[in-house]
């Protein structure tokens, strides 16, 4: 089942979570003013795989270029530059080579921010020029694009693969 | 990666671009300074303005595109999508406005219109958005190439009435849409001059194939909260921020309030002490020659 989260109660009781885009300041108002934030910190330090797409991905970095209005989650050892390619106009499509998939990915980059440093825990899927624009953390992934926007449901399905191993984890636990 | 192998401007960017600001308020500003309270307050994107509709009206004479260097400080402040207003029709302003970066255009009828056609908004690469009173009116405006679409209501008299009639009339046409069969699908599709094809998608989706904003006299969280339980995907606040007694307390409330709009306890909370929102005008009683709502078709 698929909930949206407006605010405090809800994430603890999910079994991955989705960061979508929308813009980065707004999101991480809401987070820091409704206490949602605090919750997705121990969500994700917990071991529930976390999705960031595009403004979600800047949320959930360490550290924002050139950024002092708000302090990002710091979950993914990033360095996130925004809108790094530029305003609406320069807001493009391309295929993109991603690391395991056997075909190109249409990516869809609005406003996109882009992966400018990472440390050594972060596993690079895909790259624009210099810059990271998919990247994946044992359990976080964070992408600079909107796989929601397409109907290629591969990101989708390394998000869905991703809880299934923390089910089965738990599963064989018990 | 190849520069040539990149895709500009296309429909999914432009529609994908108005998605992103689903859930969320867009507030005028005309100076910097405002657009530091509106991001501050949450705003998911800020319309940079010359005058607020309502000192529009106060004023008189020709209104027209704000000066680029307003818009571009503007730019340079925030870091949350800037939007300004053309003239309905007015591609020259359109085309300066993108030329300088803005994100997304409003064609605007608080501006004087230069033209009897709209702008070929599909020719441009910054998305655009426009007013519209009911269906056949966003439907031609979508098909013109607009990639977001709000209501007209009656801007700047901070009175929502309008806006709400609009949104009624939108809603409740697609509604109506459901139980028809090809014949009368055809016959509404000629009746409010809408494209065939355009009409059948939005029976299908039962809402219109663009977000769709409430604006034209929003000026309390209340008037947010209606709209959105109205089918709003978001609301324009224009003059009802910068017109009240404490402007940065109203525009977290209505932020708050497209957040929260179907708890009312919630509103209750958010709506007290705001200070006096703006006074406005009942825009039943404007002379027909003040009425905004009319300009385009």
């Amino acid at each position: 089942m698929v909930v949206e989260i407006r605010g405090p109660g809800i994430v603890p009781g999910c079994d991955g979570l989705i960061l979508p885009g929308g813009e980065s300041t707004t999101i991480s108002r809401h987070l820091a003013r409704t206490g949602v934030g605090e919750e997705i910190r121990a969500a994700a330090g917990s071991g529930v795989p976390v999705m960031a797409t595009c403004a979600g991905l800047i949320v959930i970095s360490e550290e924002i270029v050139e950024e002092t209005r708000f302090v990002p989650l710091g979950l993914l050892k990033v360095r996130v530059g925004r809108n790094a390619f530029g305003s609406q106009k320069e807001s493009f499509e391309a295929d993109i080579e991603v690391k395991g998939f056997a075909s190109p990915y249409r990516g869809v980059f609005i406003r996109a921010p882009a992966i400018v440093g990472w440390s050594r825990d972060v596993e690079v899927l895909a790259k624009i020029d210099d810059a990271a624009v998919a990247v994946r953390q044992s359990r976080l992934l964070g992408l600079a694009f909107h796989p929601e926007l397409t109907a290629d449901g591969r990101f989708h399905d390394i998000f869905l693969g991703m809880i299934r191993e923390v089910k089965t984890d738990v599963g064989d636990r018990r | 990666m190849q520069l040539e192998e990149l895709r500009f401007g296309t429909e999914l960017l432009k529609r994908g671009f108005a998605k992103m600001q689903k859930g969320g308020v867009i507030m005028d500003v005309t100076t910097s300074e405002q657009a530091v309270i509106a991001e501050e307050a949450g705003a998911v994107a800020v319309m940079a303005l010359q005058a607020v509709p309502a000192d529009i009206r106060k004023m008189g004479g020709v209104a027209r595109m704000a000066d680029p260097k307003i818009i571009m400080e503007i730019i340079d402040t925030v870091s949350i999508p800037v939007m300004a207003k053309v003239r309905i029709g007015h591609f020259a302003e359109a085309q300066i406005l993108e030329a300088i970066g803005v994100d997304m255009i409003d064609e605007s009828e608080v501006l004087t219109p230069a033209d009897e056609f709209h702008v070929d908004k599909a020719r441009f690469t910054v998305p655009f958005v426009c007013g519209a009173r009911n269906l056949g009116e966003a439907l031609r405006r979508i098909k013109e190439g607009a990639a977001m679409i709000r209501t007209k209501g009656e801007a700047g008299t901070g009175d929502v009435r309008e806006a709400v009639r609009h949104m009624r009339l939108i809603c409740g046409t697609i509604r109506s849409l459901r139980g028809m069969n090809e014949e009368e699908l055809l016959k509404v599709s000629r009746d409010i001059e809408a494209d065939y094809d355009l009409v059948l998608e939005c029976r299908q989706m039962q809402r219109l194939p663009v977000v769709n904003f409430a604006a034209g006299g929003i000026a309390t969280p209340a008037d947010a909260s209606l709209m959105m339980q109205m089918g709003a995907d978001g609301v324009f606040v224009g003059s009802g921020i910068f017109k009240s007694e404490k402007p940065e307390v109203m525009a977290s409330a209505i932020v708050e309030a497209v957040n929260n709009y179907r708890d009312p306890k919630r509103m209750a909370e958010i709506s007290r002490g705001l200070g006096d929102p703006m006074k406005g005008i009942d825009a039943g009683t404007l002379p027909e020659g003040e009425v905004l709502q009319t300009r385009g078709w």
